[in-house]
């Protein structure tokens, strides 16, 4: 047996995790149904209250760009516009730079150098992530969790990251890893099945992936309550996705991180899509305006605008520094893959959708917005073209290097400080190792 | 010191001890503050150690835990309480895929000192989850520790050692013998967490228990003396690791031997315990390992526990049944 066999088994519940929802309906939605479906549900609800509700959260002033096209308002279950209301952008699609009065102000020392950055950073990811995939393809990795589609997401919130901050994935956010300095092969040890980890948490302030959906955002809330007790300015930073939200445990945090004041940052990835479940399946309500009815703002953005990411996670991180408490961004973006390497989306979905996301793309966007803004020229792509293929081949030899870890490591770390049964169990397979050798040597 | 201290108070005063000993000790749960606890376990502690140190927390057990690893995860030693055994499993998951794995999946690089207190057992007549005694489903899970002390004196230094130990504890505290009183040397050094202690030594048989059973098994000695029958008593004190070092040398003496506990007999730390002892002492033994428990069926309502729960005479027949062999 080998180990990537058995990973390759192991789709895991985990696997459910970043998805979300909205949607084939979303996609298709044109205005006039749009603002058919709205009006009765506005009936549903005192009319005009949802306004008079956004206040009363810090977030949402900031949220509702004046600037985001104006759909109608959906009421209850119906699901959400990208160009709803609510939706913080500040790069269009085109890559048009918009103006937000408050959000602005967190991005407004990003020089161009910056943004080449962050554009590097989004296409090594990516390009990583397509390693990975390859990867799996070929028999090398067990299982993969694609990130494709979330770049700017994952960039943009790593990079407003202080190093003594410290982040809480699930496992596929291999772009925060990446600002964290993780070395990527280190995140292919569980996926090739050498390891159940393969990098020391501390070394990065990035913890483990947790393959359990939601139990890190507890963890998370812990650590942020230390980190509040040591009386440091640092942050913590959760990442899940749409399906995780309906976890017991990401409700807990919810609760335990307001009532402590805990200084964390819950970052939602609506990648739209839970496994198969839309997050029509996950919930009735758009994710972020979850926060309010625990106390502490929440904040919808465009997932694939790696600057507002970049803004509205620095804004989160100010709040939490300045002991203001906890903030829910949920970050509006598609997985524009598989689940992982073991789903097959066209069950589930169609190629429309994909095809409508793929517009959006977040690294074509800053691109336009480099090119446009003229703060780089075709050097710089072409350079990066070649980084990138040099990153995959290192992956790629990385991968192939990596050695089935000895036999022992069964027994290794089960317990900080021993435990008989370990003990005698390891006794017990050593002997039984050697009676092979025995047996080898007689020949 | 001198005088004799209720279980509970020892193990109120462990703590205190602990949060006196160490800043990053912390004590968690729903009701431990102001309250002190519903049994009064932590009793004066917020008082004295303020809000930070020992936190009352919303009702939700996967939270507390799972803030718990949070909390050891940046240095901190935290020692939650469970209301009740039948309240754990909201917290199941987080204690199982999580607390027991981390160390191993971190390569070492991470370490839990987390206990998790369960007052366990029946016996005092409560309502419907607050009787079980689910130890073994934790034995059962690589990673963890899980012990339950006897007495008085062995919760003062359990706790002790439960709180030092890098590992996550399941620390199962008998209830109904949270009054019971025993003399508690402070002064004193106890050896490991996980060694089984003699409690009475005899010849003809050896009945082995851990928790809320090892005084109803002192009684069945009592009473099996006054037959002419010489019982050995053995207080396991840990489940995980199992003392099956002391457990052999017993049997090698006495030949026999009998476990008792209150959870169900099946798939129970008892199988375990048979089943080992079966391999390494199968030459010794005059008869068959036998096992008294509870029923494979809900923990009973509390009219009917008397029933469901060993008590003196079950116990005396399984040691007449074995004797018999």
């Amino acid at each position: 047996m080998t180990v990537e066999s058995t990973a390759a088994r192991t789709p895991r519940r985990g696997a459910g995790s970043d998805a979300g929802a909205t949607g084939t309906k979303r996609t298709t939605d044109t205005t006039g149904t749009t603002a058919k479906k709205a009006t009765p549900a506005k009936k549903a609800t005192p009319a005009k209250k949802a306004t008079p509700a956004k206040k009363a959260s810090t977030v949402k002033k900031a949220t509702v760009a004046k600037k985001a096209p104006a759909a109608g308002r959906t009421g209850g279950a119906k699901p959400q516009s990208v160009a709803e209301p609510g939706l913080l952008q500040l790069l269009t699609p085109e890559g048009e730079r918009v103006e937000n009065a408050e959000f602005d102000q967190y991005v407004s020392g990003v020089t161009p150098e910056d943004f080449r950055g962050l554009y590097r950073d989004m296409v090594l990811t990516r390009r990583f992530d397509a390693e990975a995939t390859a990867l799996q393809r070929q028999g090398e990795l067990g299982l993969w969790a694609s990130l494709l589609g979330q770049e700017a997401a994952q960039i943009g919130s790593g990079r407003a990251l202080r190093d003594d901050d410290y982040v809480f994935p699930t496992y596929r956010e291999h772009g925060v890893a990446w600002c964290r300095g993780v070395d990527p092969t280190n995140l292919l040890g569980m996926f090739r099945g050498v390891n159940n980890g393969g990098w020391d948490p501390n070394g990065n302030n990035f913890h483990l992936y947790t393959i359990v959906i939601g139990s890190q955002a507890l963890h998370a809330t812990g650590y942020a309550m230390g980190v509040a007790k040591d009386g440091t300015d640092s942050a913590v930073i959760a990442y899940f996705g749409d399906g995780a939200s309906s976890q017991g445990d990401v409700a807990e945090a919810f609760t335990f991180s307001a009532v402590y004041n805990a200084p964390v940052v819950f970052f939602c990835q609506n990648n739209q899509w839970a496994i198969s479940e839309p997050t029509e399946k996950q919930s009735r309500v758009p994710l972020y305006q979850r926060a309010q009815g625990f106390g502490f703002p929440g904040v919808r953005v465009d997932g694939n605008d790696v600057l507002a990411n970049l803004a509205v996670t620095r804004w989160a991180l100010e709040r939490a520094r300045a002991g203001e408490g906890p903030t829910l961004i949920e970050a509006f973006t598609y997985r524009m893959g598989a689940h992982t390497t073991s789903d097959d989306p066209t069950r589930y979905r169609h190629d429309e959708e994909r095809v409508s996301w793929e517009a959006k793309d977040p690294i074509l966007r800053l691109r336009r917005y480099l090119e446009s803004a003229h703060h780089t020229d075709e050097g710089f792509f072409a350079e990066l073209e070649t980084e990138s293929e040099t990153l995959g081949k290192r992956v790629r030899e990385a991968v192939r290097a990596m050695k089935d870890p000895d036999h022992f490591a069964i027994f290794e770390n089960v317990y900080a400080d021993g435990h008989a049964l370990v003990d005698e169990e390891r006794a017990e397979f050593a002997a039984y190792q050697a009676s092979f050798a025995d047996a080898d040597g007689g020949k | 010191m001198a005088e004799k201290t209720a279980l509970a108070k020892a193990i109120n005063e462990s703590l205190r001890r602990a949060l006196e000993e160490d800043p990053k000790v912390l004590v968690m749960g729903e009701d431990v503050g102001k309250l002190g606890g519903v049994f009064r376990v932590t009793d004066g502690l917020q008082k004295d150690f303020g809000e930070s140190r020992v936190i009352d927390t919303p009702l939700a057990e996967s939270g507390i835990v799972g803030t718990a690893i949070g909390l050891a995860l940046r240095g901190y030693r935290p020692v939650v309480e469970i209301q009740f055994d039948g309240f754990v499993f909201p917290a199941y998951d987080q204690i199982v895929t999580q607390l027991a794995k981390m160390h191993a999946r971190s390569l070492g690089k991470v370490k839990l000192p987390v206990v998790v207190r369960i007052p366990y057992g029946g016996g005092i007549g409560a309502v419907e989850h607050h009787s079980e005694s689910p130890e073994s489903l934790f034995a059962h899970v690589a990673g963890l520790k899980v012990v339950s002390p006897s007495n008085a004196s062995d919760a003062y230094w359990m706790m002790q050692q439960a709180v030092r130990s890098d590992d996550p504890v399941i620390f199962f505290e008998p209830k109904r013998r949270y009054w019971d009183k025993a003399e508690v040397n402070t002064e004193a050094i106890p050896g490991p967490l996980h060694t089984a202690r003699v409690v009475r030594e005899g010849t003809d048989l050896t009945l082995v228990a851990y928790g809320p059973m090892v005084k109803l098994c002192q009684e069945v000695a009592d009473a099996a003396a006054g037959e002419g029958r010489s019982l050995e008593v053995l207080d396991l004190r840990s489940v995980s690791p199992l003392d099956f070092d002391s457990i052999q040398a017993s049997v090698e003496k006495t030949r026999r031997l009998v476990v008792v506990h209150e959870a169900p007999v099946f798939f129970g730390s008892g199988a375990e315990i048979a089943a080992r002892i079966t391999e390494r002492c199968f030459y010794h033994l005059e008869a068959p390992v036998l096992r008294v428990g509870g029923y494979h069926a809900p923990y009973p309502p509390a009219r009917l526990e008397e029933s469901y729960l060993p008590d003196l005479d079950r116990v005396l027949d399984a040691v007449d049944r074995s004797l018999a062999y």
